[in-house]
């Protein structure tokens, strides 16, 4: 049994970690809302980028470059895994690393060679126990304060390069989409070559106008897809920025329920053997009179 | 007063103009080029310079923009630029850091086409710093 005093500290220690659960708490929900409206207002471009792709793609039929066709082969498949730089935000990070060490067994399963990049510490940390060897790099955004699209763009830039030595044939890119505060859903995305199924679909939205190019629509395309790539990974990683803060809030809100919780249970052993203590003395002063 | 049209400036970053303008002047690849209401649908490619809007209102703003790509339908026009800034927030020191970085990128170029490239990025952005120096 803990005595008086171990119990009195014990309530100290968990109240100040109550203390430091709720300001994580609030901090994550300011930065959700900031997160959330950069999220939101990158939007509009990524959808017109998405129809005026659609759109060139189908002016210019089979010649499309290779970015967007593919090498034909899918031997190598890179895969670039976002996650957080912290921790301390609930199954965020493991969600997503579980995701990509899944596809990254079933890719080696069928004799296929796996390439990494890891951005963000945390996916870096868990990938790294078992396929250190082929994490080609990590990208370091712990001191970026306000994700920018230079960034993105950096990120995407590496990948292309990769892909223009012909280091890889197939690119997926790995990150969480915020759903709602309480629920990201880890995903992963195919961005080179990049998904021209979903282009008949979207072609309505630009109208059947026959547009004119200039320059040629070739020029264009060798121009726009690369930028392409750049917005879904700025994409990937608002969306990925919103979900951790959503992830982060949740995590915090309950740890800060638990704490309260154990500070009543606590409370009321500390209650309690106070009351037995104080019995127990009036129990020995009357004992004592009494046998007088 | 000639007839209104749905403009949008968008960077990846945020929507910078959505409004109703009466005309646009858009630094294209092979040319500037002034869109009024109706015109006839045309893509095309942007080099980093100067857009000005002229609204329906009546008001003439002016944005800053580094590379993009406008889509243009008779019933509106949309400029993707890879960023823009209003003309009177312009950084000039992130503008001189741009050409640093185009100076490096033409003294690295590996083959003739990539060195052109970056030699003629290079040339529009001093163009582009000469013209807000000069307003």
């Amino acid at each position: 049994m803990p005595s008086l005093k171990d119990l009195r500290n014990r309530i100290a220690s968990v109240k100040a970690t109550q203390k430091i659960t709720k300001a994580m708490q609030m901090v994550a929900a300011a930065k959700l809302r900031r997160a959330q409206e950069a999220a939101e207002a990158a939007r509009p471009y990524s959808e017109r980028m998405g129809s005026v792709l659609a759109n060139i793609t189908q002016a210019i039929g089979d010649d499309a470059p290779a970015l967007m066709t593919g090498t034909g082969k899918d031997d190598v498949h890179l895969l670039v895994v976002c996650t957080a730089e912290r921790g301390l935000c609930g199954g965020f990070n493991s969600q997503i690393a579980r995701l990509a060490r899944d596809h990254i067994r079933r890719l080696l399963a069928d004799g296929k060679q796996v390439k990494i990049i890891c951005v963000g510490k945390k996916g870096f940390d868990i990938l790294r126990r078992d396929y250190a060897s082929m994490i080609l790099e990590r990208v370091d955004l712990r001191e970026v304060k306000t994700l920018g699209f230079v960034n993105a763009d950096a990120i995407a830039r590496k990948v292309i390069h990769l892909f223009n030595e012909g280091g890889f044939d197939i690119c997926t890119l790995f990150y969480s989409q915020f759903k709602s505060v309480i629920s990201q859903i880890p995903t992963a995305q195919q961005i080179i070559p990049a998904g021209v199924a979903s282009a008949p679909a979207e072609a309505t939205a630009g109208g059947n106008a026959v547009y004119e190019y200039e320059p040629e629509p070739g020029e264009i395309l060798t121009d726009l897809i690369p930028r392409n790539i750049s917005v879904q990974v700025f994409r990937a990683l608002l969306e990925n920025a919103a979900g951790e803060m959503g992830a982060k809030m949740s995590a915090m809100d309950n740890a800060t329920r638990n704490a309260g919780d154990m500070i009543n249970k606590l409370s009321i052993t500390y209650n309690r053997q106070r009351q037995a203590q104080i019995t127990k003395e009036l129990i020995e002063i009357i004992s004592g009179a009494e046998a007088l | 007063m000639a007839e209104a049209f749905q403009f949008e400036l968008v960077s990846p970053e945020r929507l910078l103009v959505s409004e109703q303008v009466e005309a646009v002047v858009i630094p294209g690849a092979e040319g500037e080029m002034t869109v009024l209401a109706h015109h006839a649908p045309v893509m095309t490619t942007i080099k980093p310079g100067v857009v000005t809007v002229k609204t329906a209102g009546g008001k003439e703003e002016r944005y800053v923009v580094f590379g993009g790509f406008a889509d243009i339908l008779p019933s509106g026009c949309t400029l993707l630029a890879e960023s823009a800034v209003a003309v009177g927030d312009i950084d000039r020191a992130d503008l001189a850091r741009r050409i640093q970085d185009a100076k490096e990128d033409a003294a690295d170029a590996k083959d003739d086409q990539s060195r052109s490239k970056a030699e003629q990025f290079l040339a529009q952005l001093s163009t582009l710093e000469s013209a807000l120096l000069a307003a």
